[in-house]
């Protein structure tokens, strides 16, 4: 069975001035364990695919299903990563992971322990009493990673993560990110602009048209030698056409919508 | 023309030098440090000038001390305060009835804010009200507050509190929406209550503003008590001022005056350094 299903969603934003159609009739299945990108021009409504499936939004028409069933309102089973870390810089590294814990009441010893680990894990064990002022853009997303998985969900969504960094603590962090979600066996959809991060990443790519969204194409990423990560899937003979195949389909994209 | 660099450099060098990790760094703390200590010499020369001239030109006759008074009558009229022991009571009444009025101000303020905040509803509908209050000229209310709440300590405390409530409330609920909403919609990924959006992100990140509520409400709520004191009291710096320049006792104005300079710098002294043990993180 599908993880995540899209079935005929529609999405329409209204405002003063009229209704704004952010996607129309989009059909999307996850499988379970799946890395699944989403690549469209801007405002194609990306995100908010994300948002429907976090729960956080209502579609105007259509059925979001988890495990077959219909969402209603956010869900321990989705994990939501947003591009900025939104650390808060108030709280320590170690107490800013455990606030997804806090909000869901679930901040026992157990769950802290987890926590602990995951940062330890992850390379920030010497920071957890450091606030986050004090870390590189790179450790400040690693810790915004281990806040989310701190909560165990099945479903990861990545809401452009990497773009608010620089190119080297780019490549390094799709690589650790990639290495950890596959690890931990999660169904994740990776919401980018970066094509070549796309095609370095994903099982799949989705590639959406402009506004109102709806899906264009589809591709199965098959690298040889690929082996899950992402620095050597861009040195594979096969990436340049992959890659140049979505660039022809997202410039058509592109000019339609300007 | 570069001149040979002197192994023996003139004696206070070495004192402006250290800790200097190399020639060169010497040579930049020795100009910065030369420079700070320059800026307080003219800070400390202009006080003194002014303290002179003041003194002497009354003395010799270019101005009138009746009307200006003079440093040594001025100090002579605190000692004499201070013999009496009403010094303090005075510096106590001011002191206590601004702090009361800033924080009466800044918890209501916040609190008011926390409520606007909480019903974006109740926020447009009171909107214009806040805006005519926060333009009304609050000292004028005074005679309002003597009628409603007496003349005494309580109309005084209402004076302090009515002039900084307000600004509190829009200072505070202005960082409620700026807290950026992504941070919010993060929160709300979890599965957060609008309570716990207030508690563990709204409220914090707003706390930095809450502060600098607090160091603009100071020097209002210090208007606020002298204006209440200038009408109502029996005691307090504001009614020691009022008392002088009643019976043309210039000196008594004067000291009262300088007493409240001390009063609010200490005061504000106070503020920085809550802000600094309150907000760690920076």
């Amino acid at each position: 069975m599908d993880k995540v299903t899209l079935v005929g969603v529609y999405m329409t934003y209204v405002n003063k001035s009229g209704e704004i159609p952010a996607l129309a009739d989009v059909h999307l299945n996850v499988k379970a364990e799946e890395f699944v990108s989403l690549l469209g021009p801007s405002g194609c409504g990306k995100s908010t695919v994300l948002s429907l499936i976090a729960g956080m939004l209502r579609p105007t028409r259509g059925q979001i299903l988890i495990d077959g069933e219909p969402v209603a309102g956010t869900s321990p089973k989705v994990g939501y990563m947003l591009q900025h870390d939104h650390l808060l810089e108030w709280r320590n590294i170690r107490h800013n992971v455990y606030l997804g814990l806090e909000v869901r009441g679930l901040a026992d010893k157990e769950h802290c322990r987890h926590a602990d680990e995951l940062l330890i894990r992850y390379g920030l064990g010497g920071f957890m009493n450091r606030y986050p002022s004090e870390l590189s853009g790179g450790m400040r997303q690693r810790a915004a990673l281990a806040r989310t998985l701190a909560l165990e969900p099945e479903v990861v969504l990545l809401d452009e993560p990497f773009s608010a960094l620089d190119y080297q603590t780019r490549l390094l962090l799709e690589e650790e990110v990639a290495t950890i979600l596959k690890q931990e066996r999660k169904t994740v959809i990776l919401v980018t602009h970066d094509i070549a991060e796309a095609i370095a990443m994903s099982d799949r790519i989705i590639v959406l048209s402009a506004r109102p969204g709806t899906v264009k194409a589809e591709y199965t990423i098959k690298l040889s030698g690929k082996n899950d990560s992402p620095f050597a899937a861009r040195q594979a003979p096969e990436f340049r056409e992959y890659f140049r195949e979505i660039w022809s389909v997202l410039e058509e994209s592109h000019a339609a919508a300007r | 023309m570069q001149q040979p660099v002197k192994k023996n450099v003139r004696f206070y060098s070495r004192w402006f030098r250290r800790g200097a990790v190399s020639e060169a760094h010497g040579e930049y703390l020795e100009r910065i440090r030369k420079r700070e200590m320059l800026i307080v010499s003219y800070q400390v020369l202009i006080g003194l000038m002014f303290l002179v001239f003041w003194e002497v030109g009354a003395r010799v006759g270019w101005i009138d001390p009746f009307i200006t008074s003079q440093p040594s009558k001025v100090v002579d009229t605190i000692v004499g305060l201070f013999h009496s022991g009403k010094l303090w009571i005075h510096i106590w009444t001011t002191v206590w009835e601004t702090t009361v009025g800033f924080i009466l101000g800044t918890v209501g303020g916040s609190l008011i804010a926390v409520l606007l905040w909480w019903s974006k509803w109740v926020a447009d509908i009171l909107e214009p009200y806040i805006v005519i209050l926060n333009s009304v000229p609050k000292v004028a209310l005074g005679p309002v507050f003597i009628v409603w709440l007496g003349s005494g300590t309580p109309a005084i405390l209402m004076m302090a509190l009515s002039i900084s409530v307000i600004v509190t409330v829009m200072m505070v609920f202005n960082g409620f929406n700026e807290v950026n909403p992504d941070t919010i919609k993060l929160m709300q990924s979890f599965g957060a209550t609008r309570q716990q959006i207030l508690t563990k992100v709204v409220l914090p990140a707003t706390f930095p503003t809450m502060i600098a509520a607090l160091k603009v409400n100071l020097g209002l709520s210090l208007v606020g008590t002298i204006v209440g004191e200038f009408l109502v009291s029996k005691e307090g710096l504001g009614y020691l001022i009022v008392y002088g320049g009643q019976v043309f006792n210039m000196s008594l104005v004067m000291a009262s005056v300088i007493i409240l300079c001390i009063v609010a710098a200490l005061l504000y002294y106070a503020v920085t350094v809550l802000e600094k043990r309150l907000i760690h993180w920076k």
